[in-house]
């Protein structure tokens, strides 16, 4: 039986440089630091409803910086 | 004198660029698909030292991350180079840059800038009031540019009405100091003894037990590094924000409205379909992003095949990148529902515009109030929409009727 995959984000935090993209896109997702630097909520785990915002967060950061893994 | 008159007209874009061509002014467009397809980074002789102009994303990209060979000291592209004046962080480079700019962050960052909204709306409201019930106005110039001026004035802690002041300062810094440069030493030095004169009002205000919350307050109190600002590094700074933040903002919001007036399809629906404000504001930032920045070659290099030789200057254009068709689908079309667009309008990398949280709420803020107030709206017949010169793009004169 094939493991259950689990989704989760990321940030590198020696790319993101602020643009607050991800966290505009997926509040539920991502959140912002004092300095404006974006971080994953929590351990970054995806639900299946948060899916396809997770995968927007990714592909309109300028900076290449949220990753989307599959465990 | 006018513009043709200034410089003589472009015969061959790839080899003698001017951006503040007639042409380029009015639609800078064509020329930068045009110099995509055949080459990459232009070149002009028109600059003291030369002139750099790349047009695709890659070459973009590549050089707003390179440092080493790329020096933020010179932002702006100048006929001729005038001694550089420090304006810390965007002429920073590192390893300056980091914490001069770590030190204004938090002023900036989403959760302070939200902070914002109300009295941005409000503003909105005052100067539709003021239009009335007007067939006609000037939408850049009767409500587009007072709403950074005066949300800017807001933050910093200083009257309003002083707009005009800092409008001429603009004008003559970022506009007309690009082919006469005497104009800009002695505007900076308007600027820095306006911020003297305030600075020393809040050490009055101080020693009555007085603090304020304003980004003047702010800068006096930051330390850096352990130590308070330098003189120099305060008045730069500040200089920075009143410049940066006003006719960026002003031509961002200008020109959407521009789109919307000369797009009822597009109009109609963002009327219908409010939900989609955020990807239209992002799609209006990259379609018709005001900001292009510049740098100087401080060591040889070359980037996508061209070679750049030192002390030359760069014209480093976020606008032309986000028109490339290798990044972007329908490039040259403005969807306001595109949900993918990693467009570059606050730059790339370190020096990503601080302010890019501001000037989002001041958009998304001025055309959510605007169209709520006129739904119907469209350029007057046979009226003459100018747009500003220089390196920030936007509608100067945007005659509309209103309905």
């Amino acid at each position: 039986m094939a493991p259950t995959k689990v989704l989760r984000v990321r940030v590198e935090s020696d790319r993101c440089q602020g643009h607050n993209r991800c966290c505009s896109i997926a509040p539920e997702l991502f959140e912002a630091d004092e300095l404006g630097n974006a971080h994953a909520r929590g351990d970054g785990m995806v639900p299946p409803a948060l899916e396809a915002k997770a995968k927007l967060a990714v592909a309109n950061c300028p900076e290449h910086a949220v990753r989307l893994t599959h465990e | 004198m006018s513009s043709s008159t200034r410089h003589p007209p472009v015969e061959d874009w790839a080899t003698d660029f001017d951006h503040r061509d007639p042409a380029w002014v009015e639609n800078p467009f064509p020329i930068w698909d045009e110099l995509r397809g055949r080459c990459p980074v232009a070149h002009s002789k028109r600059f003291e030292d030369g002139a750099y102009f790349a047009s695709r994303y890659a070459e973009v990209r590549e050089i707003a991350y390179d440092a080493e060979h790329f020096s933020s000291r010179r932002v702006i592209v100048r006929e001729k180079k005038v001694p550089t004046q420090p304006a810390p962080p965007i002429t920073s480079d590192p390893p300056e840059h980091t914490p001069a700019r770590k030190l204004l962050l938090p002023a900036f960052a989403p959760q302070a800038i939200a902070l914002l909204e109300p009295r941005a709306r409000a503003l909105c409201r005052e100067l539709l009031d003021a239009i009335g019930s007007a067939r006609t106005c000037d939408a850049a110039a009767d409500y587009a540019q007072h709403i950074p001026v005066r949300l800017i004035a807001h933050m910093l802690g200083v009257p309003e009405d002083d707009g005009d002041l800092f409008r001429r300062w603009i004008h003559l810094v970022l506009e007309v100091g690009n082919s006469d440069e005497t104009v800009i030493l002695p505007a900076l030095q308007e600027m820095s003894a306006y911020f003297i004169a305030e600075i020393r009002k809040r050490g009055q205000q101080r020693e009555k037990g007085m603090r304020g919350d304003d980004l003047i307050s702010f800068l006096l109190d930051a330390k850096m590094e352990g130590q308070p600002l330098s003189d120099p590094h305060l008045l730069g700074t500040l200089r920075l924000l009143l410049i940066a933040g006003i006719d960026t903002t002003w031509s961002g919001i200008g020109a959407s409205l521009w789109h919307l007036a000369t797009h009822p399809e597009d109009r109609r629906r963002l009327v219908a379909e409010p939900a989609l404000m955020p990807t239209a504001i992002e799609e209006f930032l990259r379609a018709y992003a005001p900001v292009t920045m510049a740098r100087e070659v401080v060591k040889e290099t070359s980037v996508g095949g061209c070679p750049f030789k030192e002390k030359g200057q760069v014209l480093l254009s976020f606008p032309a990148a986000n028109r490339d068709p290798a990044v972007f689908a329908d490039a040259d079309k403005v969807h306001i529902d595109r949900a993918e667009n990693r467009h570059a309008a606050f730059g790339l990398g370190r020096h990503r515009c601080i302010g890019s949280n501001l000037a989002r709420l001041e958009m998304t803020v001025a055309i959510e109030e605007w169209l709520a107030r006129f739904p119907e709206f469209r350029l007057v017949d046979g009226a003459r929409v100018t747009w500003s010169e220089g390196t920030v793009r936007g509608p100067r004169r945007l005659p509309v009727a209103l309905k």
